[in-house]
């Protein structure tokens, strides 16, 4: 008790200040330890975590590039239309979350206030459509349509309108350039789904898809979409925690895609529309003998060719439909109605999707296979009205015979019986119905070597192959059909189709004589496609070429300089070369003159003297339905294939439209005058069209085609589209807006 | 008369003007701890900095003045210094004659919250509102009425000089003293407040020199506590979760779990050395709630970076080293105490209050001495910063 120090602190308080101040001090260094932690180790992760939290993403959509003809002529463009959008972030910082905003802006649009609420809220799970699903900090599009007043009404009221804009936003168009709406070339665009957005999510820059893109999901936009796309422009906004905008970021500006220009002329393109049509028509008035009704006509296809580079001038597929509808969204009645029976699937493009047996237009490759076989070319061979094969009676058409004739007037007048027995000949040689192991086959090989059973490589999606029916084929046929054939047998009964189910199941895998001289005269179950025929006869105008068809020519920058060119591609060479190509030459150009065609040519002013044509006439059968009719045929720069489904013969159903392309393509008027200055085209456009410095196309003025018209009276100039920029005069249209530009 | 009388015109010293009597060797001002005093004026002016920047933005705080919060922390501040300089002018011998009556009054102000006059602010009964804006929260104080209360009573009969140590008699009534208005505060219900009590307790009673049997009796017991509690269930699965969410930010994710995630970002994000003031994307995006009180140090972590949040660590360690060398040196035990209690207060509410920032300590409404904003914690410590002065000033000439 006496010893209380002056200080008032005995030793155990002393110890226990130290042992205080001790821990004092390490929890400062505990806290040390911990700031160090969080911003000198872990510090990077933390800012990547403050940067998603505070950075909001808009995406500015690019302009996509456009397609054009080989003249410059915008096929799809962009139109600048008024997009009115409304932003969400600017809405929720009014008091009443933006409602009376909303509703002045219904009454300014002149739509039930109801249809903008539900427009700008977001989806869930529980919100049905209309609704937003895109990002909540992306302007929302409220109309598409407005009118200029409507767009000065918000603009010049902005007070009353704070986060609503209406801006001038490039929207697709497909112009119907020259009257042609090549409608399957082009394809359409669609948004992208869900699915898509969420699988691109991990992806960067252009690979990355964001909800508010367009996808080509057919046609060209879809094989050319990498080029046409362009890049989504990303404006990064700062953001606090409500989502308001205090800052911007940072932005990457849109750049427009590429324009691709194709080897299109419109102008023709419009011709072989019309007359796909034209024939479809024709055909319809013409009465079959075989149903006892007038021909039905239900669908066509046309392909143009250049035959020295495979491209594509023009292609037309019936029936059609307007690609204007996919833009900003297809409703559900029009696409049941473009997928319907009804509307007999107008999507569909039929000069690569359609295929049929080709009839005579495949005796070509016959021939060519018969002199592979090692006939003389310069024999001759029987054509009698018919030829009993495997106890069945094969007819010529009409049952014409022409007594022996050589291989040429064969094709000139379609004779069946001499490709007949040549193929039963050949058959035979093959081991007939005990096939030799090394059986020849040379109507099939023949067939394959000319690109027949294979995709042509096309730059369009969906192409189909065709099927050349060999032995291969038979077999894998056989092994899918055999229980359905079977069981359909052991029902016993004896129509017509239990008969044939019955001799399938026990050897339907059998190569029999009847399917090989069907297969020579291009019937029974060969497929092929009006492109493919195209490309065909193309190799035979050019000399033996077989090209891999092109529609895209080049790539072009908005700019318009050249990005890539699209080359032809050699494929390979048909086997007909040198003299039996010469030999197929006159053969098919005896059909103009003499043959099976020369009624609708040489028989209507065809002045085949200076412009010398060839082709080939087909007339396919076709299980339950009219014939199919074919006319295949080739100038020196060009392959005209032209099929109608239930259309009749090919030069009955054709002739006449086929014969008006060439006029239209070559200056040719009904009489046989011809006049360069109004041939549409009379060499395939080798050069790519010039641009103005601003990108535009400089195209040519051009004048079309008048079916009908003689050389006396002028046709009058194609009118320049005059686009609707009056409507656009108050605002700043965008690049490539009004698709008219560059016309002048 | 004396016959001193005649000298009474004569000074032993020469004559001095007032500056000199002020900076003279005996002066008062002289016997003051300026390095704790500037520390703890930085530290306050730092605190300013960051409630302006965390809230210049908060238009719905500031009611369109982003200086708002500045100048009302800079007048908190004021306030403060006045008090500290009325503490040191009353020195601790009277001042120890009026405990009992601040005491009394702290309670009736505490009792006064749960009164109707009280107003819940973040659901912690704590307030009592004022006109104009103005509020006090007695919890603050409640914590300086404990250790002065606790100090006197510990002390007096070691002062005395009776005993060596304090008897358990005078443990058990100071806590009795120290548990009043812990339970009063419990009830509001803050228990941020009442942990920093807990822990202040511990700290005095450790100081006082009290067997060991307390000290360790009450660390047992208060840890058996805090298990029964969590074991018996009498805390929803809501309230663990919540209590947890600070390791664990999932466990509350709208609420404290965002709040300590948002904060750890902040300060993750600020690196060496920070974004600058009002350059924070997180503080300018008022990402972080409460960010002018419990989660101020976000802002500096955010802004001034590493290098700023150990200058504030530093400038905490400077005042708490100073604080420690008051309690040694002080002449008796009630100095001590006094300082210790000080020293334990605002260590263990800093190392909470800048924890629960940096994620290692559960979420607890309770401020950063000297830096956040709120004018009874600012008086509080400046209150306690007196004190130390006060006690300081006791000490011989010399030492």
């Amino acid at each position: 008790m006496s010893n209380i120090p002056e200080t008032g602190r005995t030793r155990r308080v002393t110890i226990r200040l130290v042992v205080l101040q001790v821990l004092v001090l390490s929890l400062l260094a505990t806290l040390g330890g911990r700031l160090w932690y969080l911003q000198i180790r872990n510090g990077k992760e933390f800012t990547e975590k403050a940067q998603g939290n505070h950075i909001r993403e808009v995406v500015e959509p690019a302009v996509r590039g456009e397609i054009l003809d080989a003249s410059g002529r915008i096929l799809a463009g962009n139109e600048t239309k008024l997009v009115v959008s409304v932003s969400r972030t600017a809405l929720l910082q009014q008091k009443d979350h933006g409602k009376a905003v909303l509703t002045r802006l219904a009454d300014v649009l002149g739509v039930p206030a109801d249809d903008v609420k539900n427009k700008v809220r977001l989806c869930d799970a529980k919100t049905p459509q209309p609704c937003w699903n895109g990002s909540p900090y992306q302007p929302i599009p409220v109309t598409q349509q407005a009118t200029t007043q409507q767009a000065m009404q918000i603009m010049e009221r902005r007070e009353d309108f704070p986060g609503v804009t209406a801006q001038p936003t490039a929207l697709r168009r497909y112009t119907n350039a020259e009257g042609a709406s090549a409608a399957q070339i082009l394809g359409y665009l669609s948004p992208v789904t869900d699915d898509e957005v969420t699988k691109s999510a991990d992806k960067a820059g252009r690979e990355r898809r964001l909800p508010s893109d367009q996808i080509g999901r057919a046609g060209l936009e879809s094989v050319y979409d990498d080029d046409l796309r362009g890049t989504t422009g990303v404006d990064r906004l700062e953001v606090d925690n409500l989502g308001r905008v205090i800052g911007s970021a940072g932005n990457t500006p849109a750049q427009s895609g590429n324009n691709l220009v194709t080897s299109i002329d419109a102008r023709v393109q419009k011709v072989v529309e019309d007359q796909l049509v034209q024939a479809m028509a024709d055909a319809r008035t013409q009465y079959d003998k075989e149903t006892h009704r007038n021909y039905i006509a239900d669908s066509g296809a046309a392909v143009v060719m250049d035959v020295h580079t495979g491209r594509i001038v023009a292609m037309a597929s019936a029936p059609t439909y307007d690609p204007n509808l996919w833009v900003g969204g297809i409703s559900a009645k029009d696409y049941q109605a473009l997928n319907s029976d009804e509307s007999n699937h107008p999507l569909i493009n039929r000069a690569i999707q359609g295929q049929s047996a080709p009839g005579s237009t495949f005796k070509v490759i016959s021939t060519t296979a018969a002199v592979q076989a090692g006939y003389d070319l310069n024999g001759r061979y029987p054509c009698p009205k018919s030829l009993t094969i495997g106890g069945r009676e094969f007819k010529n058409f009409e049952s014409e015979q022409f007594g022996d004739i050589t291989l040429e007037k064969a094709l000139e007048v379609s004779c069946d019986t001499v490709f007949y027995g040549l193929a039963y000949d050949q058959w035979m040689k093959d081991g007939g119905l005990k096939p030799k192991k090394d059986a020849q086959d040379w109507f099939f090989k023949t067939a394959h070597e000319f690109g027949l059973g294979a995709k042509t490589g096309v730059d369009l999606p969906g192409e189909v192959a065709g099927r050349v029916p060999d032995r291969q084929w038979k077999q894998s046929y056989y092994d899918a059909m055999k229980n359905s054939w079977c069981e359909q047998a052991a029902k016993g009964g004896h129509e017509y189709a239990d008969e044939i189910a019955r001799e399938n199941c026990a050897d339907g895998n059998q190569m029999r004589a009847g399917d090989m001289v069907n297969f020579a005269i291009g019937q029974g179950d060969t497929l092929v496609t009006p492109l493919q025929m195209a490309r065909i006869y193309s190799a035979l105008a050019n000399g033996g070429t077989l090209y891999r068809p092109t529609i895209g020519k080049a790539v072009v920058s908005p700019d318009g300089t050249l990005v890539r060119d699209i080359a032809p591609h050699e494929d390979g060479k048909i086997p007909a070369q040198g003299k039996l190509l010469e030999y197929i030459d006159q053969a098919t150009a005896g059909v103009v003159t003499s043959g099976t065609a020369a009624w609708k040519f040489v028989g209507s002013n065809w002045p085949q003297g200076k412009i010398e044509l060839h082709a080939k006439t087909g007339t396919a059968e076709v299980a339950g339905k009219q014939t199919t009719s074919w006319l295949t045929t080739y100038s020196n720069d060009y392959a005209v294939v032209m099929t109608i489904s239930q259309g009749g013969t090919g030069s009955g159903g054709s002739g006449d439209s086929v014969r008006r392309i060439y006029q239209a393509l070559y200056g040719v008027d009904d009489k046989g005058a011809i006049d360069n200055s109004k041939a549409l085209l009379p060499k395939p456009q080798a050069e790519l069209p010039k641009f103005n410095p601003d990108g535009t196309a400089i195209v040519p003025t051009t004048f079309s085609y008048e079916p009908g018209a003689t050389f006396l009276d002028p046709a009058p100039p194609a009118q320049a589209d005059q686009v609707a920029s009056v409507l656009l005069a108050a605002v700043e249209p965008t690049r490539g807006g009004g698709y008219g530009r560059g016309r002048a | 008369m004396t016959p001193y009388d005649s000298y009474r015109n004569f000074r032993l010293s020469p004559r001095r003007s007032s500056l000199g009597r002020a900076l003279a060797k005996d002066s008062p001002l002289r016997r003051l701890d300026w390095i704790m005093i500037l520390a703890a004026l930085a530290l306050s002016l730092v605190g300013s900095l960051l409630v302006w920047s965390a809230t210049r933005g908060r238009d719905s705080l500031t009611h369109g003045d982003p200086q708002y919060f500045l100048y009302r922390h800079l007048t908190n501040l004021m306030i403060g210094l006045g008090l500290c300089a009325a503490v040191i002018l009353l020195g601790t011998r009277r001042l120890r004659t009026a405990v009992p009556f601040i005491y009394l009054a702290v309670i009736l102000l505490l009792f006064a919250v749960l009164s109707p006059l009280g107003s819940t602010i973040n659901g912690a009964h704590s307030w009592i509102q004022f006109g104009g804006g103005f509020s006090i929260q007695p919890a603050e104080f409640a914590k300086l009425a404990i250790v002065l209360g606790m100090a006197v009573v510990l002390s007096s009969r070691v002062d005395a000089g009776e005993r060596e140590f304090p008897p358990t008699r005078s443990v058990l009534q100071s806590l009795a003293v120290a548990g009043f208005p812990m339970a009063v505060v419990m009830l509001m219900p803050d228990l941020g407040s009442v942990m920093v009590m807990v822990v202040t307790m511990l700290g005095v009673l450790m100081a006082s020199g009290a067997a060991n049997r307390w000290v360790i009796g009450l660390l047992a017991g208060g840890t058996a506590g805090a298990l029964a509690i969590w074991k018996l269930g009498i805390l929803s699965q809501y309230q663990i979760d919540r209590f947890a969410a600070f390791a664990n930010p999932a466990l509350d994710p709208a609420g404290v779990g965002y709040n300590t995630a948002q904060a750890r970002i902040a300060i993750g994000s600020g690196g060496l050395t920070g974004m600058g003031l009002f350059h924070g994307t997180q503080t300018i995006g008022q990402f972080v709630p409460e960010q002018q009180t419990d989660f101020v140090f976000s802002v500096a972590g955010e802004e001034l970076g590493f290098a700023g949040g150990l200058l504030m660590l530093g400038l905490l360690g400077v005042i708490l080293w100073r604080a420690c060398r008051i309690a040694r040196q002080a002449t008796d035990l009630y100095g001590t105490i006094l300082a210790a209690g000080a020293v334990t207060w605002f260590a263990f509410q800093a190392f909470e209050n800048i924890g629960m920032n940096l994620g290692i300590m559960p979420v607890a409404g309770i401020p950063l001495p000297f830096v956040s904003y709120g004018g009874s914690s600012m008086f509080a410590v400046w209150i306690a910063i007196g004190l130390l002065q006060s006690v300081r000033s006791q000490r011989p000439i010399g030492i």
